[in-house]
């Protein structure tokens, strides 16, 4: 190929290399959400209760272990799985019971769950159990909420705090 | 497999022949995908440092400093931001490119498997490397890096704890975890730098720089980029927010969409599949490779040639375990030899001429030996001098097994013989068919200039016909009677056509006096042939 047009076949081939990295580099675009649908995200780490009630150990108990294990109580590792259920405008979204974590069962359990709603005002209900109880709930909370588009809803949940935390 | 490898081969050929038209050899990208990529590491390694003086570490703060970057200095930083993504985007075509085609040229079985294997960390290293930086940026494609990554680990029952909650709202960002993007961002790259040394133990002299005219032209490439469309950001992470239209770099997040949509046995399943495929695909199927390059202790000197001229590391000099006043001896590696004879070729007792003793050269190619070599070479020369007509002359044609099938081109004027490599060919070859008049001139070809199948094969067979490497073509060879012509095997024609005008000129040629010594007894040139050795 002669000189100049050798150049020019240098230069198309280094300008579609431009080409293709400085499209491919942002387009084309990803929409990967409808712009009238919300998010609401629930997701938190918490350990029930024992599955077994800790006993008081007797005196005699104490007296045969070691002095570095001497706790009064006496408290198996399992825990209890938590029952977790969300609800958005009385349907049901989502319900389940998560099992503890841990090879010894003895670990939090935990969720991380998305739900795609419409935008709008809805009233959310979060309720949660994590005791020994056979019905009912520990906790519960009811919000009502007017969601963005493509807003991003999350639901916690802190025990120490009192329970579910809506931001 | 053989078919896709065929379909794959065909279509680089192609394009190969095309910009072999437009750039020399050297300069021809496809060529130098491997240094390239090395070269691509390197702009992003400089830009990248050049960048993290200016970046703000702290959650909060990222943005707002990559902003300042971005738009308050564009003239350095804003170059510098462009430059460390678009070469990071090259590096990952490049790479891409340079797997595809070592596949299509079947460069990844055999005794170079360990090359490939090695390979496949790279692949991930260099995805993780590209996704830690997109998430420093902490704007809203850094927050879908962030949330789509750490919702896909979580699908891994490895973790105790959510990762994706450090993402749920700004209240639950954690500003250690940005720490660690960071402290990843930067460990991970100088890994792959590691695993790259890795990769490259089994390769002599790798290239690790392109030429200078490619890696200029590289540069001006993504230069005049970062100048047309520099990089920029989305607008700030809003985690009370979903990211939503987006601009994805789809050569590193590309299969963004498929981990956030696919269920995570799947999306999971797919990649440690691919990858495991990968692994496995020099054993799939098994490769059958020939005898590997034999030492014949008899006949080796320990002159280190055949060591010095493998391109694959695959012959090393070791002390003497036969008795014999030498200080070293060649010793094969099996798992190493792809079989490409260039040790015979080096051997300076690959002597054709040697008719006393049984023709085994200190190292020899079992499936091809040096002595089945001369056998074709003295069947193609009797057929040709069968067919002589005055007036016309005749050439000798040397080829390899990966070029053109040069025993296709035979005819009257053509007498061609096939080599593994035509790096395996002695210089002694050229003087004996020429001084034994079995033609009346010798080509040689392979494969295209700059691209030998073998690595070497070219550049040690240009260099001993120049008398820069041993063993040297001797001075008594007519340069005259004597062609290269490096070629690809979709350039049949071109190769058609450079024989035709050498057989030309060779119509041209008077017949030196040295060629005359071909009416002298074979006793005589034993002697005349002697001072190769």
């Amino acid at each position: 190929m002669a000189r100049p047009l050798a150049w020019l076949g240098q230069g198309a081939v280094y300008g579609l290399l431009a080409l293709g990295i400085g499209y491919c580099s942002s387009n084309p675009d990803l929409t990967r959400f409808p712009p009238d649908m919300a998010l609401v995200r629930l997701s938190f780490a918490h350990g029930a209760e024992r599955r077994e009630p800790c006993r008081t150990r007797s005196p005699e108990e104490l007296r045969e272990l070691p002095p570095n294990m001497r706790r009064p109580q006496a408290c198996s590792r399992e825990r209890l799985p938590v029952l977790v259920e969300l609800e958005l405008d009385g349907e049901v979204l989502y319900r389940a019971s998560l099992e503890p974590t841990g090879l010894a069962r003895d670990g939090p359990s935990r969720v991380y769950e998305r739900f795609r709603v419409p935008a709008g005002r809805h009233q959310l209900t979060a309720r949660l159990r994590d005791s020994r109880r056979a019905e009912g709930f520990d906790y519960e909370r009811q919000v009502d909420v007017d969601l963005r588009p493509r807003q991003s809803l999350a639901i916690d949940f802190r025990s120490e705090t009192g329970g579910f935390v809506v931001r | 497999m053989n078919r896709l490898r065929a379909a794959l081969r065909t279509a680089f050929e192609r394009l190969e022949v095309l910009l072999d038209a437009a750039f020399p050899p050297a300069w021809n990208p496809l060529y130098h995908l491997g240094g390239l990529g090395f070269f691509f590491y390197w702009i992003v390694a400089v830009s990248g440092v050049y960048l993290f003086i200016f970046f703000d570490t702290g959650i909060t703060a990222a943005f707002a400093s990559v902003e300042r970057l971005t738009h308050d200095q564009w003239y350095a930083g804003g170059v510098m931001r462009s430059l460390h993504r678009y070469a990071s985007d090259g590096m990952v075509v490049v790479m891409v490119l340079h797997l595809v085609r070592e596949f299509s040229l079947d460069r990844y079985r055999g005794a170079r498997w360990f090359t490939w294997v090695t390979g496949v960390p790279i692949l991930w290293l260099v995805f993780l490397s590209g996704i830690t930086g997109y998430w420093l940026v902490w704007d809203t494609l850094a927050q879908y890096v962030a949330v789509v990554s750490t919702e896909w680990l979580d699908r891994l029952p490895i973790f105790g704890l959510s990762i994706a909650r450090n993402f749920l709202s700004s209240a639950t960002l954690d500003d250690r975890f940005f720490t660690l993007m960071i402290f990843l961002h930067i460990a991970l790259p100088l890994v792959l730098l590691l695993v790259l040394w890795i990769h490259l133990q089994r390769v002599k002299r790798p290239e690790i720089n392109p030429a200078r005219g490619l890696a200029a032209g590289m540069f001006l490439t993504m230069l005049a980029l970062s100048l047309v469309k520099p990089a920029t950001s989305h607008g700030p992470a809003d985690l009370g927010a979903v990211p939503a239209d987006l601009g994805l770099d789809w050569f590193y997040l590309g299969l963004y969409p498929l981990f956030e949509s696919w269920p995570g046995v799947a999306s999971w399943g797919m990649v440690l599949v691919l990858t495991l495929i990968l692994v496995a695909l020099p054993w799939l199927p098994p490769f059958r490779a020939a005898p590997a390059a034999v030492v014949d202790l008899a006949n080796c000197n320990g002159c280190t040639r055949c060591a010095l001229d493998c391109p694959y590391e695959a012959i090393q000099m070791m002390r003497r375990s036969d008795g014999r006043p030498f200080e070293a001896e060649a010793v094969v590696d099996p798992d190493r030899c792809v079989r490409c004879g260039i040790c015979a070729g080096a051997c300076p007792t690959s002597m054709p001429f040697r008719r006393a003793s049984a023709l085994i050269p200190g190292i020899d190619l079992p499936e091809l030996t040096v002595a089945t070599l001369r056998e074709r070479v003295d069947a193609a020369g009797a057929e040709l001098r069968a067919a002589r007509r005055a007036g016309a002359p005749q050439v000798m044609l040397f080829g390899c097994h990966p070029g053109i099938d040069v025993t296709a081109l035979r005819n009257e004027a053509v007498g061609a013989v096939s080599l593994a490599c035509i790096g395996q060919l002695p210089p002694s070859f050229i003087d004996y068919v020429l001084s034994r008049d079995l033609a009346d001139g010798v080509a040689l070809t392979g494969c295209a200039e700059g691209e030998c199948r073998h690595r070497f094969g070219i550049d040690w067979t240009e260099a001993r016909l120049e008398g820069r490497r041993d063993p040297h073509l001797r001075k008594r060879v007519p340069r005259e009677r004597l062609e290269t012509i490096w070629v690809g095997r979709p350039e049949t024609g071109r190769l058609r056509d450079a024989l035709d005008a050498f057989l030309a000129r060779l119509g041209e040629v008077e017949a030196p006096k040295a060629l005359r010594r071909a009416a002298v007894p074979p006793s005589r040139q034993l002697e005349a042939g002697a001072d190769h050795g």
